[in-house]
């Protein structure tokens, strides 16, 4: 199968006082049709910039190199028609706060009919009738009442389905969830996860799912990336991430979740602080913060190095550390 | 879930009037009612008088008031009661129409400039300045003189100069509005920017027009007003306030102030109580902002 999603030298450059700052730097990967990637990092590591890029919503004046083809074609060069039905028809996105990204005065009704009306050109009645069937399927069995409520009478969880309902409504081949649970409580969260996760099989859509929780990652996900400092710093099987890292960084994130098999006094923390793009050093981005560096690593920007039938890892140290990574660094990092 | 049955009564159908007219001051709701009143007099009172308003009748010039002619008569014996029903309707329609039309033009032009941005807001932005540059009295007066004294020309010129103080409101409201999560929200199911525009920022941007719309009808009111008092505005013999008060100017000299200052006080009223709803609206949209 060809994939659906290919990203490719993608660098992105963001004006910010008058100067442009980096903000992703040489990211590649695909994504086949019907899978879903996962893509982790803290926060300024680049994750909604990537997905902000694949639905070309980047500010006015942003400096965009390196090529994202959607089914073949480079998103880029859509035009005004053929973006828009680009992004209505195949592509939708759901938000991190579903609070601020629904209008306020329009009810729950008009925004999830509004896609169906004006880009499928369905009647108001038969969209108003599919959209009740969707609100069912995210698990809201009184739609007919909830169409006519407004976004502030309902509470997050809800209005988080809702716009899981209004982005699959037109079927498309490609979600874009960028941190949809972040803002939910736990609870919540593992319902809202479970129905994306149910329709993302049931529809085959792929999925690019934004999270800065490896676990949650792991659990969605067919594969993971992780990113850093804008880059591109692993990428994996998911459920090979927590018992194989290859990347030392992926190792200490690892490292630093507590585990509820032990108990431990304190976690490992990654030393330092984490570095946006724009101020990363030359070399690997990383560097600073790792107890592996050598003086070649802080030399020149070290290549995605694929690793076949596993993953690919953006250390120059990559094959000599394998298996490694995990052992050993609880002591050290605790007497920083 | 548990948030269902907590937020279900805001959705009683007997709270939509409250909803849509909530958190006006009591003194905007006076404004409402003196409004109201004019309207009704100016609009529904030349049904239901039976005194021709351009009778005249000069044996019976500055008459007092009689129980035939409650307000008195004017220079020309004419019904001054007729004359400032009659004139309210005249005094009302032009700055009405001033404001709907600078409205309509000035939202229009503001979405587009801040949809669009780039050069064509810059372009939008610098004409407005240049209108706003021409105090829109002075540009009434130019257009009478280019195409004859009369209410058309007058409300023609006044609706141009209007549109700058609309379009600078819309355009600053809608700027903030297009920033917001939700457009881009809506950008990226694929709406139309136009359809983002009309259906989804104007309602945000509505309460702030409506406030200043109100505004504008003031200002448009005494304009009008001024320009029939200087002549060039509503024609004789057609009822007018603004021209009932420089007509009636001949009188103050004779003592006989009475056509003047009924058309003043009608002016002031009316001219107070849209600058009074205007503020409290104002107010009320930049609280909900």
């Amino acid at each position: 199968m060809s994939a659906l999603l290919e990203v490719e030298g993608l660098n992105v450059h963001l004006p910010v006082d008058g100067s442009l700052r980096r903000v992703l730097h040489d990211v590649s990967f695909t994504l086949e049709a019907g899978k879903a990637l996962g893509l982790v990092g803290e926060s300024g590591s680049g994750k909604s910039m990537t997905v902000r890029t694949i639905a070309r919503l980047l500010p006015q004046g942003a400096k965009v190199d390196g090529h994202i083809r959607f089914d073949g074609t480079d998103v880029f060069d859509l035009r005004s028609e053929a973006l828009r039905r680009y992004r209505s028809g195949d592509v939708s996105m759901i938000f991190q706060d579903p609070r601020s990204h629904t209008n306020p005065v329009r009810r729950i009704g008009d925004f999830l009919t509004e896609a169906m009306r004006i880009n499928g050109k369905v009647p108001a009645r038969e969209a108003s009738r599919r959209a009740i069937d969707l609100l069912a399927e995210v698990g809201i069995h009184d739609g007919e009442r909830r169409m006519r409520q407004y976004p502030h009478e309902l509470s997050g969880g809800l209005l988080q389905r809702v716009m899981i309902a209004a982005s699959v409504a037109v079927r498309p081949r490609l979600i874009l969830a960028d941190e949809p649970t972040t803002a939910l409580d736990v609870t919540t969260q593992a319902e809202v996860m479970g129905i994306l996760g149910r329709l993302q099989r049931e529809y085959g859509m792929a999925m690019l799912f934004i999270t800065h929780d490896l676990e949650l990652a792991a659990a969605s996900c067919d594969e993971t990336i992780v990113l850093y400092a804008g880059g591109i710093v692993e990428r994996q099987q998911s459920k090979r991430l927590h018992d194989d890292p290859l990347h030392p960084y992926t190792a200490a994130l690892v490292q630093a979740r507590p585990d509820i098999d032990h108990t431990t006094g304190r976690l490992p923390a990654i030393p330092g602080n984490p570095t946006s793009a724009y101020e990363a050093p030359d070399g690997c981005a990383f560097a600073p913060r790792c107890r592996f560096a050598q003086d070649r690593c802080r030399q020149a920007f070290p290549p995605l190095l694929t690793i076949d039938g596993i993953g690919a890892s953006r250390c120059l140290r990559t094959d000599e550390l394998r298996g490694t990574l995990l052992a050993g660094a609880t002591t050290e990092e605790v007497t920083q | 879930m548990t948030a269902t049955t907590a937020t279900a009564g805001l959705n009683r159908p007997g709270t939509w009037l409250r909803r849509r007219t909530g958190g006006l001051a009591p003194s905007g709701w006076a404004a409402v009612a003196v409004l109201a009143i004019v309207v009704l007099i100016s609009f529904v009172g030349p049904y239901l008088i039976h005194t021709d308003p351009n009778a005249v009748d000069l044996s019976s010039a500055y008459y007092a008031p009689s129980a035939a002619h409650p307000f008195g008569q004017d220079a020309s014996g004419r019904d001054i009661l007729a004359r400032l029903i009659f004139g309210g309707r005249t005094a009302l329609i032009g700055p009405f129409l001033v404001v709907a039309a600078s409205t309509v033009v000035g939202t229009v032009l503001a979405l587009a400039a801040v949809w669009f941005g780039g050069w064509f807001d810059a372009v939008v932005v610098r004409v407005i300045d240049a209108i706003f540059a021409f105090p829109g009295l002075l540009l009434a007066i130019l257009a009478t003189a280019l195409f004859g004294a009369g209410l058309p020309a007058a409300i023609v010129a006044l609706s141009i100069s209007y549109i700058p103080y609309i379009a600078r409101v819309v355009r600053s409201a809608a700027l903030r509005e297009r920033s917001l999560p939700y457009v881009a929200a809506l950008r990226v199911q694929g709406v139309r920017g136009s359809m983002i525009s009309l259906r989804h920022i104007l309602p945000n941007v509505a309460s702030l027009i409506v406030a200043n719309a109100t505004l504008a009808f003031g200002f448009a009111l005494i304009d009008l007003a001024a320009l029939s008092f200087i002549g060039l505005g509503v024609q004789p013999p057609t009822a007018d306030w603004g021209a009932m008060v420089g007509q009636g100017m001949a009188g103050i000299l004779q003592q006989q102030p009475a056509e003047s200052i009924y058309a003043s006080v009608l002016i002031v009223i009316t001219v107070g109580a849209a600058n009074l709803l205007g503020d409290r609206l104002t107010e009320r949209s930049e609280a909900r902002a």
